[in-house]
């Protein structure tokens, strides 16, 4: 069984990620960004349409080609060795150390217990109506399931089939759809956990919406 | 007398000069303040006689200091009064100046758009005992002193829309046309129908509306006012200002000013001053007809005289169209002329039946299509000799006649002839058939005797058949300039489809700037189409000399133009030529981006309605191809934004002369084109990763508020807001212009 505590507190120790930017291709370096301990930003817009911060220009063959930073962050280590240089591809040029934020926290450690059910094709998704009747009435985590029980509705352009639970057993801890919203495929639709888990999970997630502190 | 309440409309007055006059120091307006605070504080300590005395002197003294002011009235002073909350809106013309009114389609903010007003009035009018209730139909932009959801009087595509169904009724119902313009420019969202082909829509129709149209200019901004503002008689308010742009935005183009940014003041009202958008200056470059003089200041709600003024304008512009148009109008059009020059004359007391028939209907028509043809006709140079002129004019008229005979004259009569000649024809095959029936037998009989296997079959049954000449063999003519640097290319879509860079020697020469891996389309040099697109050495130009001048005088221009003009090698943004694809002869008109961008002044206007001349002289397809347009030229004023009716008056003629017009739009094709001669045309198509729209993102998100999806613009959203007809590959442009040449156009299409 997983140790949930014991995987937060590893989180803790080190609540950052170590992003290396590499670049793409071969060519000539040269960095924009070029001071340690510099904060750069992600990608942003309604539509990330907006690129991250600039970091480095790679020239090959007269072509530059903007190297953008597509995490938030500070910039760790740069290889200024690297500058003026012609490198090959997947050189690493900078480390970006991007701090996790609550959201990213409880992913992580969600991704890691739950079983998450995948939707296997684009089409709205409704649970069974006894299934429906319960998850609205007392809410999902009452609801037990174990493979091949009949658990959703599959509804595509009026057609409707049924879809089996596969994987193992447990209770429903989390719903990721909305009825009546269509689902893509490989998305998930729920995610599930033993039934002894539960509390220990819940535990987690609390601790870390009350005392995970986000870093700038 | 009621002090306080002449105080409270002396305090509104006040306010309202300090609204128009807004941030600029005057002296005036500052005396008229401390005078009124003066009153104001001394009145308690006054007696009754004595406060009538001085508050009517104060009066007194705000009279003849708005007099003072009106003659310090700057452009963008005008522009505040245009917008000011108390001006004079729609609804209060309807209440003051039609005798009964009926609201159509909208109740306040329940309407498709409420900017956008629509009511049958009727105006009663009493000759003699008789009483006559004449109706019209009356189309504005309505800005509700204010009211939020009017928007400003800033209309959505969908309320242009409204616009144009009720025009058609009232053709049907032969009733005229009163449009009240008074609006800042058109909402700009590319949402079915789409802001800029919505108002394309407008002006084709309006432009063959069979019923007279009167337009009153309140605040004219650009193409907005251009979707009601056709129209045979054109008046405007002696406050008003009709602008291919507003202040705002000139200033915002000029300073370059980014998204989210406000110009500064100054500017605004440099730009105000240089873009000649007031009464005065529309009148004296001959696109109003007449000015209706306001009172000082501008007009406002409690102007009465104002409106009665107004209503006479009014009258005697339908009446004037009418006359103009109708057989029996002697005497009354020459009351109507002693009326114009004396206002205090009853335009009223002569009865003028708004109803048109057929002949002057067509009458109508063609006076618009004039009076528009003749505009802006100062506001570019023709560089052409006499001689050349003269030979030119000569060959122009030769064609005409030649048209004439060919296509009017003869086509009537050539059915007849031709069933003659087939009958005659037929006749004379049986006797000769007869007469060579012996000898064929015996020819029979001897090529038995001698048959031998067909070598030609046997050819080809046993040998390769030869190769056939490739399109691309005899299209090697132009290299890009991109194509002979040394360098690589990134695909902007590199990221989401993993395209690997390209030698820019491949990519601009054997690829025609298309991405192998996605087909992301680089934009490429208008020359390439030129060269690969039509028969090799069938390009004839034409009217090149003439030339894009600055006619408004606009500070700085001159020197931009002409850099312009050494770096294209080009007089104007706009290439017209003959040629011809695959043997089909076709007018081509392009708009360069290049050159200032593909604006399009009146040189650029003037050239594309001489090539539509041509083509329907001619009766050959006409091609638009719009290498890209950013609009038009600001810096022309309203010699630019004329162009609009002007050319899309031309289109429609051509159009309904039977002729096939196809527009192809590449890289950026924005406003005022798209907004008029290009998006009217049924055929419409782009080339892959082109934009297309009405305003940018920039001014978009300025406007609505809300920030732009990226590709927003793009050819394929384009295609399914269906506001174009297709996406072409550039690498088949030819072989699609070939194919709709074959297979688009009516039935009347000239060169079949």
């Amino acid at each position: 069984m997983l140790n949930i505590t014991e995987m937060l507190d590893q989180i803790k120790a080190s609540p950052f990620e170590e992003i290396v930017v590499r670049a793409p291709h071969t060519g000539v370096v040269e960095f924009v960004q070029n001071k340690t301990g510099a904060k750069v930003a992600g990608p942003s817009g309604t539509w990330k349409e907006k690129p991250g911060t600039l970091l480095a220009r790679l020239t090959r063959e007269g072509n530059v080609k903007p190297i953008h930073s597509f995490q938030k962050g500070v910039v760790e280590r740069i290889e200024h060795a690297l500058a003026g240089k012609f490198v090959q591809a997947g050189t690493p040029l900078m480390h970006i150390r991007h701090f996790l934020s609550k959201d990213e926290v409880l992913d992580k450690l969600l991704r890691k217990t739950l079983f998450l059910f995948l939707a296997p094709e684009r089409a709205k998704y409704f649970f069974v109506p006894d299934v429906d009747i319960k998850v609205k009435s007392k809410g999902c985590q009452t609801v037990e399931v174990r493979s091949g029980q009949e658990l959703f509705i599959v509804s595509r352009m009026k057609r409707e089939s049924q879809l089996n639970y596969t994987g193992p057993e447990g209770i429903i801890y989390a719903v990721y759809f909305e009825t009546n919203q269509n689902v893509e495929a490989g998305a998930a639709l729920i995610g599930v956990c033993a039934k002894e888990q539960l509390p220990a999970i819940q535990d987690v997630v609390s601790r870390v919406q009350g005392e995970w502190v986000e870093e700038e | 007398m009621d002090i306080e309440k002449n105080i409270f409309e002396l305090r509104e007055r006040l306010k309202y000069i300090q609204d128009i006059f807004g941030f600029k120091e005057n002296d005036n307006v500052v005396l008229l303040g401390a005078k009124l605070q003066e009153l104001t504080d001394a009145l308690p300590g006054l007696d009754a006689a004595e406060q009538v005395r001085q508050l009517t002197s104060l009066e007194d003294l705000f009279a003849f200091l708005e007099k003072k002011l009106e003659r310090q009235l700057s452009p963008m002073d005008r522009v505040r009064i245009v917008r000011h909350p108390q001006r004079i809106s729609l609804k209060d013309i309807l209440e003051h100046v039609y005798d009964n009114f009926t609201e159509i389609g909208g109740q306040d903010e329940y309407s498709v758009d409420p900017s956008m007003l629509i009511a049958r009035a009727y105006i009663t009018r009493k000759v003699g005992n008789k009483v006559h209730n004449q109706s019209v139909m009356v189309i504005g932009q309505e800005k509700g002193h204010g009211q939020e959801f009017r928007n400003g009087g800033s209309v959505k595509p969908w309320g242009n829309a409204k616009a144009l169904h009720y025009m058609k009724v009232a053709e049907m119902e032969n009733i005229p046309i009163h449009a009240y313009v008074n609006t800042p420019g058109a909402f700009p969202v590319e949402d079915y129908p789409g802001a800029a082909q919505q108002i394309a829509r407008n002006i084709y129709e309006m432009a063959g509306l069979r019923v007279p149209v009167i337009a009153i200019f309140s605040e004219g901004g650009s193409g907005g006012a251009e979707a009601i503002g056709l129209a045979d008689v054109r008046l405007m308010l002696s406050h008003g200002y009709y602008s291919v742009i507003s202040p705002e935005g000139a200033a915002a183009i000029e300073g370059r000013i980014k998204p989210g940014q406000k110009a500064p003041t100054e500017l605004m009202e440099n730009c105000a001053k240089r873009l000649k958008i007031t009464a005065k200056d529309n009148l004296s470059l001959g696109f109003i007809d007449r000015i209706i003089q306001e009172p000082v200041l501008g007009a406002r709600t409690e102007h009465f005289d104002f409106f009665r003024s107004l209503r006479q304008e009014v009258i005697n512009a339908t009446d004037e169209i009418i006359l103009n148009v109708r057989g029996m109008n002697y005497f009354r059009a020459k009351a109507i002329m002693r009326q114009k020059k004396s206002p205090r004359v009853n335009a009223e007391n002569i009865f003028v039946r708004w109803k048109l028939g057929g002949p002057a209907r067509e009458r109508l028509l063609w006076k618009r299509y004039q009076r528009f043809m003749a505009m802006s006709r100062h506001a570019f140079l023709d560089r052409r000799p006499v001689g050349r002129k003269c030979m030119e004019f000569g060959l122009d008229l030769g064609w005409s006649v030649y048209s004439f005979f060919k296509y009017d004259f003869w086509r009537k009569h050539q059915k007849k002839v031709s069933n003659l000649a087939e009958d005659v024809g037929a006749e004379f095959q049986v006797v000769f058939d007869k007469c060579l029936a012996p000898a064929r037998r015996l020819k029979a009989v001897f090529s038995r005797t001698n048959d031998e296997p067909n070598g030609n079959n046997q050819c080809q049954l046993t040998q390769l058949s030869p190769w056939e000449k490739r399109e691309s063999d005899q299209q090697q003519g132009y290299i890009s300039p991109q194509a002979r640097k040394d360098r690589a290319v990134s695909c902007p879509n590199a990221l989401v489809h993993g395209c690997m860079d390209m030698w820019a020697p491949d990519l601009f020469g054997e690829w025609a700037g298309v991405c192998i891996h996605c087909g992301h389309h680089f934009p490429m040099e208008y020359d390439w189409y030129v060269h690969n697109v039509f028969d090799p050495q069938s390009v004839r130009e034409f009217n090149a000399q003439m030339e894009a001048i600055n006619p408004l005088g606009y500070d700085g221009f001159d020197l931009k133009l002409e850099e312009a003009k050494r770096k294209n090698g080009l007089k104007s943004a706009c290439r017209t030529f003959e040629a011809r694809i695959n043997g089909l002869k076709v007018v081509i008109a392009m708009l360069i981006a290049g050159f200032r961008g593909g604006t399009v002044g009146a040189a650029e206007g003037e050239k594309f309605i001489r090539a539509v001349e041509r083509a329907r002289k001619k009766r050959f397809p006409l091609l638009a191809y719009t290498h890209g347009t950013a609009g038009i030229r600001i810096q022309e004023g309203t010699c630019g934004v004329i162009q609009m009716p002007r050319c899309t008056m031309a289109v429609r003629r051509y159009l309904e002369d039977g002729g096939l017009y196809l527009v192809v739009y590449d890289t950026n094709s924005y406003a005022g084109p798209v907004a008029s001669f290009l998006g009217c045309s049924p055929y419409q198509f782009a080339i892959r990763s082109s934009r297309i729209g009405f305003a940018g993102p920039g001014v978009i998100q300025e406007t609505t508020g809300m920030p732009m999806p990226p590709h927003y613009h793009s050819a394929y959203q384009a295609l399914a807001r269906g506001h174009i007809q297709g996406v072409w590959d550039r690498r088949e442009m030819r072989k699609n212009v070939y194919q709709a040449l074959l297979t688009v156009g009516g039935r009347n299409l000239y060169y079949r």
